[in-house]
Formats: structure tokens, C-alpha cells, sequence
């Protein structure tokens, strides 16, 4: 089965999700036109990034009465959909959060279980943790989303590839960092790399949408990408504009990859977990 | 082997487009930048006529009586190359009269207050050019403090603080500033025969190198002294860092109630745009 992603590589109003809602809307058109049938936004990609105290205004809970949510579950009867978000649970915690819309329904929402709170980043400050990594079905096949710094951990890819999925739906607000000789930021360069190693060695499509844009001094560098099973890049965004990057992908191609490298097969999660509770009951 | 060296074209793009970014979504399309004569001044011009266009650009040379004609000639130098907008505003009658209140007035008073007067003339036309003023400061005098507090250092954004002197020289080349700016000793001019490395006590190519380290590579001022620079150099420059501190934040307000300005009322300055 072939299927075209759309990699909505997009800047952002920091805390006007109208705003926002409105440009998720006109993508969804174009991506619809162009014969995309997923399309993927980056991280928070209706709120914004460096929230702070604009958080709890604009959390929202991803259901069909809520009006963002109606407006773009209406689109998902039109190709599928991942959005970033502010999810704000019953008990009003806040998460950084992607959620996967099809046909009109809320098929999966992911809270970023990693939350930077170093350096530059301050997540742990404003959003609770999430707590669950778990792929989910899709009409493509088995899927999973992680949320930037979920990557940087090599647990939350290494499970969902174990919970089955085998398309990796990668979303990030990633401020670049670390200018040297290279044409590319040492941030945006380390990324990459992971993603293609992912891609590798789980043997999967991994997917990685990141935005462009400013938030006072920090750059977001986009340059999002696809990988294919065996680690070969599919297709790049350009870096720091915004852009629609379509890249068709044939799962076909998991069949030939696992193929001839069975991986997944050979995987030895029994001893995986066996080890684990040794060292976790050790520790 | 400490290698600053930075990629031109990508620091470019970067640049150029935080400047374009931020002026318009603050609701300005021009700028106004100081223009010294210097590699600072010229570089923060040149980024931002790529960003907005020579034409909203506002380039002001403010000399002083005992302000070298070198230094003039090098902005106008600047100004031709680029073609932006320009102004000259002697400040020699705005500080005059305070100096000669106080006939032992030392230099570093004088200075401070050249550098204050420069400030007022440069957001006073920025509000008559409906623009935004475009600091100049680079990380090197950022994190020494070289700077003077609301002089030179105040601005609505700053490109270079970033970048630290010898990488404001290789961007400068690389984008066409002219090189007699880039090659001649750095100086703020505000006294004759003064240099920023006599000064300091240091030059900037050893400085760069040792602040890189420190703050970029986060050794300890011992790893400093172990990778071969000076244990006086070492003591001396990071008590500067420290020292100037005051230079580099907001001047703290005394927390009284539950949400305050500063601790706990957090926005970036880009709040719904």
C-alpha cells in the first residue's frame, strides 16, 4: 500500500490558536488537493511554543464539542490529521500533547512523557508528564507519535516499535543551537541523525516534522524529513522557511526491508525484560 | 585547538530572518542602528538592510569633538555601501555643557555619558523613523561587561550577542563590510588613542578562546588554566563575567505579592503575535 504524507512544516502565533486553527485548516485543504492522505503539524503547533503563562488559556481537551477540535475533526473526513496541542485533562493538568484525527474521530492523543527542563527549556516548569507510550491503529497500519525530546530518549521509539507500530510520527518545536563550521546547527544535524538510525534499526518509516519560525531569540530550524526502512531519506523540508513537503511512502517496502534483515524478528524482548527488572531491582 | 569558526551563510540566514521576524510581528517594517565606524555597528547595519531593505533602514553617526574623522569616514563608508537612510547628530552640544559643570570629570564618566546621549538621539529618531533600534553589542562584551548600561547596550533586539568579537569579524568579511573596518584595532572612541584591547588588558582573539571555554564548554577556571591560558587571565576574567552581571538582567523587584513581574508572571516578548 502506497500513501502520501504532507509534512506541514508551519510557523506558529504565539497563544492565538485562532490564528493558528485557521492556517491548520488551509493546509488541510491544500494537503487534500495535492492527494496527501496524512498530514502531520509539529509540536504545539496550535498554541506556539515557549508558552509560560500563556499555557492553562490556552489548553483545550480534544473532543467534538470543543470548537478548535470541531473545526478540525470536519477536516479529517477529508485526509488524516496530526496536530500539536495543549491537552488539558479532567483534572486540569496540562500536557504537551499530538493528537491523530481520522474520518472525524480522535484516534490517539499522545502527552510528551520527556519534558526538558535544562538549558534552554523549561517544560517541567508549565506541563505535567505524560505517561504512556503505546502505538495505535491506523487505516495505514500501526502507528505511533512522540513528541521531541521523547526521541532524544531512545526508550519511547524502542517501545513503540514493540507495541507495533511501524510508521513513526515524529513532531518537534526544536530551537536551533550550536553554530559551527557545518551548514547545518550541531541541534538540527544530532536529529537528524537519530531519526535516520531509528529508521534503521527498527526497520520502519520514521517521520519527523519540526517548525520554522522565531519565538523572541529562539530560531526553529524545520528541515523535517522522511526515512524509509532502510534508513534512506525520502524527503527533506527546506531549512527555515515554511513549506508542504509531500513524500509518498509504499509500506510495501517493509515487507522488502524485513526481509532481508529480520530485526524485528530476532528481537529478544523476554530477555529485554528480563534484564530490565534485574537492573531496575538492583538499582 | 579552540576553533571559532562559524558557518557565514547559515549565521546569515539565522540573523537575518530573527531580525525580520521580530521587527515586523512587533508591527515596524524600518530600523534605526548607531553607527560607530566600527565592526559591530557596521555588521548589525548590514544584517539588517538584508533583513528590511536599505531604504527602511536609518543609519546615525553621532561624533563627539574629539571623535577620530576615521571613524566618521568609516560609517559614511558604511551608509554608501549600503544605501540606507542616514543622519548626522553631533552630541558635542548635548554633553558639552554637563562636562564643563565639572571641570575633573574622568573619562570614564565622560564616557558613560557620550554612550547615554548616543542612546537618547538613537531612540528619540527611531521614534521619527518609526523604527526599531538595532543593538550592536557581541557576546564577548556582553559577558566582560565592556559595554555601559542604557548607553550602547540598550536596543529593541540584538543580532550579535551571540557572536563573539572575532566571529562578528568573520560574518562582517563574509557579508562585504569593507575591510579596513574589519582590520582596524577595535575602539569606542570615546577618548583619543583608546583601543578596547588596551583597555581591557587582553585582545579579543585570547579573550574569545578563554570565554568559549568557560561558557560555551562550561570548564571550570582550573580546566582553563590546565588547557594552557594564564591563571591571572583566568582569575581576572571570570571575575568580570561575574561582576557585570548586573548588566546582563533586569534590575530585580522586590517580590511583595503572590505573581510578580519577573518571577512568576512569565511571557515572552512575542506574547500573541
Amino acid at each position: 500500500m502506497k500513501l502520501t504524507l504532507a509534512l506541514a512544516q508551519i510557523n506558529t502565533r504565539l497563544g492565538d490558536v485562532q490564528a493558528n486553527l485557521e492556517k491548520h485548516l488551509a493546509l488541510a485543504k491544500e494537503a487534500q488537493a495535492s492527494g496527501a492522505d496524512l498530514l502531520i503539524f509539529p509540536e504545539l503547533s496550535l498554541t506556539g511554543y515557549v508558552l509560560q503563562d500563556i499555557t492553562s488559556t490556552v489548553a483545550r481537551h480534544p473532543t467534538p464539542d470543543e470548537p478548535i477540535f470541531h473545526s478540525l475533526l470536519e477536516a479529517s473526513q477529508g485526509l488524516d490529521m496530526v496536530v500539536g496541542f495543549v491537552d488539558e485533562d479532567r483534572r486540569h493538568r496540562f500536557y504537551i500533547s499530538s493528537a491523530y484525527l481520522s474520518r472525524g474521530e480522535v484516534l490517539h492523543v499522545h502527552h510528551k512523557v520527556y519534558l526538558p527542563t535544562y538549558g534552554l527549556f523549561d517544560e517541567g516548569r508549565f506541563f505535567a508528564w505524560g505517561d504512556s507510550v503505546q502505538a495505535f491503529d491506523t487505516r495505514f497500519g500501526r502507528a505511533g507519535i512522540l513528541i521531541c525530546e521523547d526521541f532524544w530518549h531512545a526508550s519511547p521509539p524502542y517501545l513503540l516499535w514493540l507495541d507495533g507500530a511501524d510508521l513513526f510520527l515524529f513532531t518537534s518545536a526544536s530551537p536551533g543551537r550550536g553554530l559551527r563550521t557545518e551548514p547545518q546547527l550541531e541541534s538540527a544535524r544530532w536529529v537528524e541523525l537519530v531519526n535516520s538510525a531509528y529508521a534503521s534499526l527498527f526497520t520502519s518509516f520514521v517521520v519527523h516534522v519540526n517548525r520554522v519560525g522565531y519565538e523572541d531569540g529562539l530560531n526553529f530550524w524545520g528541515g523535517s524529513t522522511v526515512f524509509d526502512p532502510d534508513g534512506e531519506l525520502l524527503a527533506r523540508g527546506p531549512a527555515y522557511q515554511e513549506a508542504l513537503t509531500l513524500a509518498e511512502i509504499d509500506m510495501n517496502q517493509l515487507h522488502r526491508t524485513r526481509a532481508r534483515l529480520p530485526l524485528l524478528r530476532d528481537e529478544r524482548t523476554a530477555l529485554v525484560l528480563r534484564e530490565m527488572q534485574r537492573i531496575v531491582g538492583n538499582s | 585547538m579552540i576553533d571559532l569558526t562559524i558557518h557565514t551563510d547559515l549565521a546569515q540566514t539565522i540573523l537575518i530572518g530573527f531580525l525580520h521576524t521580530e521587527i515586523t510581528r512587533a508591527g515596524f517594517s524600518r530600523a534605526v542602528v548607531g553607527l560607530s565606524g566600527g565592526v559591530d555597528s557596521a555588521l548589525s547595519c548590514y544584517l539588517v538592510a538584508r533583513a528590511l531593505g536599505s531604504e527602511n533602514v536609518l543609519a546615525v553617526r553621532m561624533p563627539y569633538k574629539s571623535s577620530s574623522q576615521d571613524s566618521l569616514d568609516h560609517a559614511q563608508a558604511v551608509i554608501d555601501a549600503l544605501g540606507v537612510q542616514s543622519l548626522t547628530i553631533p552630541i558635542t552640544e548635548m554633553v558639552q555643557p554637563y562636562f564643563d559643570r565639572y571641570p575633573d570629570i574622568g573619562q570614564v564618566r565622560r564616557g558613560n555619558i557620550m554612550a547615554r546621549a548616543r542612546m537618547i538621539v538613537l531612540y528619540d529618531q527611531s521614534e521619527v523613523f518609526d523604527g526599531l533600534v538595532v543593538g550592536t553589542g557581541n557576546k564577548t562584551e556582553i559577558l566582560l561587561g565592556y559595554t555601559t548600561l542604557f548607553g550602547d547596550s540598550a536596543c529593541a533586539l540584538n543580532p550579535l550577542g551571540d557572536l563573539y568579537k572575532t566571529q562578528v569579524r568573520q560574518l562582517a568579511l563574509a557579508m562585504g563590510v569593507p575591510e579596513v573596518i574589519v582590520q582596524k584595532p577595535p575602539t569606542a572612541d570615546l577618548w583619543k588613542g583608546q583601543t578596547d584591547e588596551g583597555e581591557l588588558g587582553f585582545t579579543y582573539a585570547e579573550v574569545d578562546k578563554l570565554l568559549y571555554l568557560l561558557v560555551d564548554q562550561r570548564y571550570t577556571p582550573e580546566d582553563c588554566v590546565q588547557a594552557g591560558f594564564g591563571e591571572a587571565f583566568v582569575r581576572l576574567v571570570v571575575q568580570r563575567i561575574r561582576r557585570n552581571h548586573f548588566k546582563r538582567i533586569l534590575p530585580p523587584i522586590a517580590k511583595l505579592s503572590n505573581r510578580t513581574v519577573g518571577y512568576d508572571f512569565l511571557y515572552l516578548r512575542d506574547w500573541g503575535t
